[in-house]
């Protein structure tokens, strides 16, 4: 009998069984270690998905550091300038004016300038109740042909309403301008990589001929801007959802979330949705499945009773992947991850009564800095890059939020990487070093 | 407000210095802040992060928690998760935010000791100076707390390495080579802090007879060393085989007289255009061991913290993008971290440097081991 998630408490543990754990979060957090695991993307990473953007950054020595080497490893520091912050700033009031006044140093000495300026603020600039927006208008007032977006790195804010990761991809879009709308354009909004286009998601969106925009897509700035001219934007990871929330809300574009998800069930009502929302034919999935369900088996033929881990950067449901491993008798052993989406939940409830002994870990628990070498040499396979690196393995598929895999089809091309991620060693230890899995890297 | 850069990076901050000094010595170091400062460190300031464990972690402050000031978090983690793992030390150091709510780390410093008995002290950082300002500070606070006050008797050569990071000397064997050096010149090293040594090597520092400074990040400690203990110091680091053999000759005499020398800085500077920009004792040294092999000067244009007696005459400031790009349109030739390049004029010979302070780990296998090797056959053919 399923017992309610809101009586059990989080644990000081390090990792508990999911039949034990509390939902959405298991862990009580306290220090924090940093696993070397650098696949997943940064806001750095995110920004620069405009084409023609330049960035500037405007903190504190410590906070810039990190993001200009993210630029410097991007072989990108021509795109990427700073403005540094010291003590004095605090003191003297003059927080918006060092804003302006660096910006327009940066900018003025720029041979061209770019369409498009990120200013990103932190953290001590919010506790110090910088104004923003009047920096911005100045700004814009100086150079009327530069965009300029409200962008933030606010790490402290990370428990606090949007997390840093998602309202970075809500302002991304912001420089997008109301136009007349194209019914026959889409848009996918917020992702890091294409979509697989051999993808049912894809496929069926062409063959009704509209036409997919995608900001991994564009070649230009003027064709990102042209993402406006979309009549529906599609999400489907979580923290792309505010920004087709705002989208909807300041362009009038209908957001389609359709989440992610491991579940035949909830996949097929996204497609029913899709193709409602387009005005299509809602396609017959059972071949699609019978697919998918082919694959697995090819898989756990292969990957027998190995022991199987899934890492939260792999996938945001890494729930809802280990119940469909689960269910197709593949052994899972351990999730990481720190906290769990909302729709999650279900499939949470599930695995507490089908496999109450699948572990979850934390990531950052002090003690996790230990725990890597008292693992016993034996094979395992990893999802995600952390789950590699926990478990000292080489065998691990590597991708990060998902691959962009979507659907039955990615539930496909996933159990071919399980395959090939189970038989072909990696060398992790350089795999997982590179910043921003797929970006460039002078590594 | 005039820091900024438009295309050049930043060098790593106070709360790597603090992490990189210290992370050896078998203690905890936890930097008060939200998140960044911990993965920048391990990503970028901390070649050994991978294969090397050290306890450096973040408390992951929160908004809520720095506006209600929740110190007693803050101490309540640190003191529980010492409890299970029993650092040596316990550091204490933070990041902006921190430094705004005004965190009063020395008290904290004070309730913890108090609760897990283990030594615990403070770095005051805020994420806003160097690298040389934190590890400086660590260094020095780990002499202060650690080094036996009592009359140990200093043995004839032996010296403490001092200023020893990654982020100045990467691991690519130079500390190593260093120790080695030492003891072929009939040297024994006491200890090496930050880098090949542990605290117990540390706590007996005052048995040494001489203190080689190799960064600045060495500079205060045995400025330190000194006042407590008289051990005299000499700066430098034994790039190319005749420096390397004039430092040998420094050393023994500083230990003989009992006096400071400064032979990274004792340079002639009379119109030189090769230009090297980095931290001041190792370009100082580097200069002084190209002067020597090549018979040719150099001037040191230093972008960090420095003080006079490490720098020649002619030598340079360059505490931004725009004055770097003045001085270094004066040069003849440029001897720098590859990311000094595009601020280079482009018909000046540059010579390839990485720093690990200012690149990071983007070219750390280019770093070169430059102790008491030839110059000319090993890195600058053609200076």
């Amino acid at each position: 009998m399923l017992k309610s998630l809101k009586t059990i408490n989080e644990t000081k543990a390090p990792e508990i069984s999911i039949a034990k754990a509390a939902f959405p979060e298991p862990f009580i957090t306290g220090l924090e270690y940093n696993a070397p695991a650098r696949g997943t993307w940064n806001i750095v990473h995110t920004g620069m998905l405009i084409p023609e953007s330049h960035q500037i950054f405007i903190c504190a020595q410590g906070c810039l550091r990190g993001v200009i080497l993210t630029a410097a490893e991007m072989n990108a520091m021509d795109r990427m300038s700073w403005v540094s912050i010291c003590e004095n700033d605090f003191l003297d009031a003059s927080l918006e004016d060092d804003i302006v006044n660096g910006t327009t140093e940066i900018l003025n000495k720029m041979e061209t300038l770019p369409p498009v300026v990120l200013v990103f603020l932190s953290c001590v600039h919010l506790f110090a109740c910088c104004d923003f927006a009047i920096t911005l208008k100045e700004l814009e007032k100086r150079f009327p042909t530069v965009d300029f977006i409200e962008s933030y790195m606010t790490p402290t804010m990370r428990k606090s309403g949007l997390t840093p990761d998602a309202l970075m991809r809500k302002q991304l879009y912001s420089p997008l301008k109301p136009v007349p709308k194209n019914s026959k354009s889409i848009n996918i909004i917020g992702n890091d990589r294409p979509t697989d286009q051999s993808g049912r998601l894809i496929t069926m969106i062409k063959k009704s001929s509209f036409v997919i925009k995608d900001i991994t897509n564009c070649k230009s700035y003027k064709a990102f801007l042209n993402m406006a001219e979309s009549a529906v934007n599609i999400t489907y990871l979580p923290t792309t959802y505010a920004a087709g929330e705002e989208l909807e809300r300041r362009l009038g574009q209908r957001h389609l979330h359709i989440p992610l998800s491991y579940s035949y069930h909830e996949i097929t009502e996204n497609f029913k949705r899709l193709s409602v929302e387009l005005d299509m034919k809602i396609p017959d999935f059972s071949e699609d499945i019978r697919k998918a369900e082919k694959a697995l088996e090819a898989a756990h033929t292969e990957i027998g009773n190995l022991p199987i881990t899934i890492d939260y950067t792999a996938t945001p449901r890494p729930i809802s992947l280990a119940r469909l491993l689960t269910e197709h008798s593949f052994r899972v052993e351990k999730i990481y991850s720190e906290a769990f989406v909302a729709t999650e939940e279900e499939d949470f409830i599930w695995l507490k009564e089908h496999a109450p002994n699948i572990l979850l870990a934390s990531t950052v628990h002090p003690e996790k800095r230990f725990l890597k070498k008292e693992i016993p040499e034996r094979k395992v396979l990893a999802i995600g890059q952390k789950a590699a690196y926990f478990n000292n393995t080489p065998y691990f598929v590597n991708i990060v939020s998902g691959g962009g895999l979507y659907g039955f089809s990615g539930i496909i091309r996933l159990a071919e990487m399980m395959i090939e991620a189970s038989l072909k060693p990696k060398k992790t230890k350089e795999l997982i070093s590179y910043k921003g899995l797929g970006c460039e890297s002078c590594l | 407000m005039k820091h900024s850069a438009r295309i050049i990076p930043i060098y790593a901050a106070d709360t790597s210095g603090v992490c990189s000094a210290l992370y050896e010595l078998g203690g905890m170091t936890v930097v008060h802040d939200a998140s960044g400062c911990n993965s920048t460190y391990t990503t970028h300031d901390e070649p050994r992060w991978y294969d090397i464990d050290s306890m450096v972690y973040i408390s992951a402050l929160t908004e809520t928690e720095a506006i209600m000031g929740d110190d007693a978090k803050l101490v309540s983690d640190i003191t529980e998760t010492a409890s299970k793992l029993s650092p040596k030390f316990i550091a204490l150091c933070g990041a902006p935010v921190a430094m705004m709510i005004g965190t009063d780390y020395q008290a904290l410093a004070i309730e913890i000791e108090e609760n897990t008995g283990i030594p615990s002290f403070c770095i005051q950082t805020n994420g806003m100076h160097s690298y040389l300002k934190g590890a400086s500070e660590a260094f020095e606070a780990i002499i202060n707390r650690f080094c036996k006050e009592d009359n140990m008797p200093q043995k004839k050569d032996s010296v403490n390495i001092l200023g020893a990071t990654p982020l100045d000397f990467s691991v690519n064997g130079s500390i190593k080579s260093i120790k080695q050096w030492l003891y072929t010149e009939g040297f024994s090293t006491v200890s090496c802090m930050g880098m090949g040594s542990s605290l117990e090597d540390i706590k007996n520092a005052a048995g040494a007879s001489v203190n080689l400074v190799i960064s600045y990040s060495g500079l205060s400690a045995a400025k330190l060393l000194k006042k407590r203990f008289g051990t005299p110091y000499v700066t430098g680091v034994p790039f190319g085989q005749k420096f390397a053999g004039v430092l040998a000759d420094k050393l023994r005499t500083a230990s003989k007289n009992k006096e400071n020398l400064f032979p990274s800085s004792e340079r002639f500077t009379n119109g030189s255009n090769l230009s090297i920009v980095g931290e001041s004792i190792y370009s100082g040294s580097l200069a002084r061991a190209i002067e020597l092999e090549y018979g040719k000067t150099a001037r040191v244009l230093c972008p960090l913290e420095t003080s006079t007696e490490l720098q020649a005459e002619s030598d340079g400031e360059i505490p931004d993008e725009e004055s770097a790009e003045k001085e270094l349109a004066l040069a003849s030739g440029i001897i720098a971290d590859p990311l000094y390049k595009p601020i280079c004029p482009n018909d000046v010979p540059f010579y390839r440097l990485p720093h690990e302070a200012f690149s990071g780990r983007c070219y750390r296998s280019e770093i070169p081991n430059m102790i008491k090797e030839s110059l000319k056959a090993t890195v600058f053919r053609d200076i």
